[in-house]
């Protein structure tokens, strides 16, 4: 490197080191799973607003997206997270069960179980869905292919899982036995597993591969938006899952943060009217009655059962299905 | 790998005298065949694909290419990649300039150690890489608990960013440098020494001359691999926008959130500041 591009590279670095952001009095950090990304860029603005007009304290709050159960166990390691806003409970819950960073009674400390928005699974078919895929039992029609992320690093790909699972159990006749048939035969007509949810979509979309995506409601809206309405088709399937992905102040770091109000304060201003309205325009189903009707032409009707009723909690259903040797594991050994 | 310029000279002149005499120049379809071999592969998996980041870059014009660029995430992002190059490169240069003279001009026990722990990180998947510094750094890692009660951050931080960076392009310059002063013995240093230069002046006017294309070389690999490490960096960042993301990871991030063009455009900027 001669003289004269060392200084000109040198010049280049402090010029940029002077432009970077001025800092914020106070600063978050939100991790959070990989399809909330633009929910939480309008959502962040908007705080910040709202905060500087109460408080007179302006916030600045950075945001950390991933596969729900990664980017769980990147906070579990160390990655200071003010609050986690995770796509289902048992990865919150593996903050206080790994590492003890929040009191196992995290879910209980905001309404509707720490869920400020919930979301449910639906198919994202290609324009005229030409392999005409209508509810679970088409996708394993032969020729069908499938595309889901892995259920064992990613939180959308989990209540993907548990939706087919459901459906199966809901058939006349349905049992656990001939649920966990369907779901292997599902999981055999999937080509590829990415990590994340986002993953999967962009697999979908961009590359072009597959049939049917089994995907985050407010994410089949978003990719379709974002991508042209006429690339895509959104069908819902007769019945589906309540997803309810939860929030929660990580309490460790907050205390040692010194941010715990400012961080409390973001959570809670999720179940305003203005956090319900935002969550509703990025297509997340607000909780709030009267937003919910406001918005209600935009969401399809479809019969919903929670976890909590089918397969009785988190995490009794993260032990059968997911955890090493669980039932995923045995289908996917062939 | 370590062909230096004079060497590919050498190897011109005497391709042009195998050509000058019949008896052993090839068969001139032979010739076409190989040439347009190599030229059609070099178009299809170098250029082709290059193309289509230029094209994507500008597809949605000039203003958003250079919003890309300037918007404060993007900007972060280059200032964090080029710090980590900044300091891995010098780190690497004097580190692979010492590595490659102990192993030319020294004989020591351990020496075969030393030439396989140079290699390791080529060895070693990156992501592993990352996976050590965590399993190290982490809050359950071996110095974790102590760094956290210190205050001190390295994973999910900048520092760690700059551990893997230096991890994975460490083997760049060494192994550059080492078949060459092989090559070269030591002939010409012991001659400078014998006429009375002093150690620093024998490196300085002797050793550095000789070597110094490969080092260049050297060292423009190692910068090309800092800038443009996805895997081990990806592992400890804790993808924190405009705070841990580095260039690729931003990359990543615009291609996942649909936005095509601003990835490209920044995708593109990048191997302008490489050379």
């Amino acid at each position: 490197m001669s003289l004269r591009t060392f200084t000109v590279l040198a010049s280049t670095l402090t010029l940029l080191g002077a432009a970077a952001p001025a800092l914020a009095d106070v600063s978050l950090l939100n991790v959070s799973y990989d399809p909330t990304r633009e929910l939480y860029q309008d959502f962040n603005t908007a705080f910040a607003k709202y905060w500087k007009a109460k408080t007179g304290e302006a916030v600045s709050v950075k945001q950390s997206h991933g596969g729900s159960g990664k980017q769980a166990r990147a906070v579990i390691d160390g990655l200071e997270a003010d609050v986690v806003t995770l796509a289902l409970g048992y990865d919150v819950d593996a903050l206080n069960t790994e590492a003890k960073l929040i009191p196992p009674n995290w879910q209980k400390r905001l309404p509707n179980n720490a869920s400020p928005y919930t979301s449910t699974i639906v198919f994202l078919v290609r324009k005229g869905n030409p392999k005409g895929i209508h509810d679970w039992n088409d996708l394993i029609k032969p020729g069908v292919d499938v595309v889901t992320p892995n259920p064992k690093t990613s939180g959308g790909a989990r209540w993907n899982y548990l939706a087919a699972w459901g459906y199966a159990l809901k058939q006349p006749g349905g049992n656990d036995a001939k649920a966990r048939d369907f779901v292997k035969k599902v999981y055999q007509h999937v080509k590829v597993l990415d990590s994340g949810a986002r993953g999967a979509t962009v697999t979908f979309t961009q590359r072009g591969i597959g049939d049917v995506l089994l995907a985050w409601e407010n994410e089949a809206y978003l990719s379709t938006k974002e991508l042209g309405p006429d690339k895509f088709d959104i069908v819902t399937p007769s019945v589906s899952i309540l997803a309810e992905p939860p929030v929660s102040v990580v309490d460790k770091v907050v205390d040692k943060h010194g941010t715990r109000k400012v961080a409390e304060a973001y959570l809670q201003y999720l179940y305003s009217p203005e956090g319900q309205e935002l969550a509703a325009q990025n297509y997340y189903r607000p909780r709030d009655a009267r937003i919910a009707a406001k918005y209600a032409s935009q969401f399809s009707k479809v019969k919903l059962f929670t976890i909590d009723q089918v397969f009785g909690g988190w995490s009794k259903a993260q032990k059968t299905h997911f955890a090493d040797g669980g039932v995923f594991d045995q289908i996917q050994a062939r | 790998m370590s062909a230096t310029v004079s060497n590919l000279y050498a190897q011109h002149d005497r391709a042009a005298l195998l050509e000058s005499r019949q008896a052993t120049r090839e068969n001139p379809w032979v010739k076409a065949g190989i040439l347009v071999a190599a030229l059609g592969f070099f178009a299809v998996f170098l250029l082709l694909p290059l193309a289509v980041v230029f094209v994507e870059a500008l597809a949605k014009g000039w203003g958003t290419y250079l919003e890309a660029l300037t918007e404060p995430d993007a900007r972060s992002a280059i200032w964090l990649t080029l710090s980590a190059a900044a300091i891995s490169v010098p780190l690497n240069l004097v580190f692979g300039v010492a590595a490659a003279w102990a192993i030319t001009r020294f004989e020591f026990r351990g020496k075969q150690l030393l030439i396989t722990l140079i290699d390791l990180p080529f060895s070693v998947s990156p992501v592993v890489a990352g996976l050590v510094y965590v399993l190290v750094f982490s809050n359950h890692g071996w110095f974790g608990p102590w760094l956290s009660e210190h205050d001190i951050k390295i994973i999910f931080a900048i520092p760690g960013i700059v551990l893997a960076t230096v991890f994975v392009t460490v083997p760049f310059i060494a192994r550059e440098l080492i078949p060459l002063m092989q090559a070269q013995g030591r002939e010409e240093e012991e001659a400078a020494v014998v006429l009375g230069a002093r150690g620093w002046q024998v490196f300085w006017h002797v050793t550095l001359p000789n070597i110094r294309w490969a080092l260049l070389y050297g060292v423009i690999l190692s910068n090309a691999r800092a800038m443009g490490e996805f895997g081990a960096v990806s592992v400890v960042s804790g993808h924190i926008r405009g705070e841990t993301n580095t260039l690729p990871l931003h990359v990543e991030i615009l291609y996942n959130e649909y936005n095509f063009a601003a990835a490209f455009a920044v995708a593109r900027c990048w191997p302008c500041w490489r050379s």
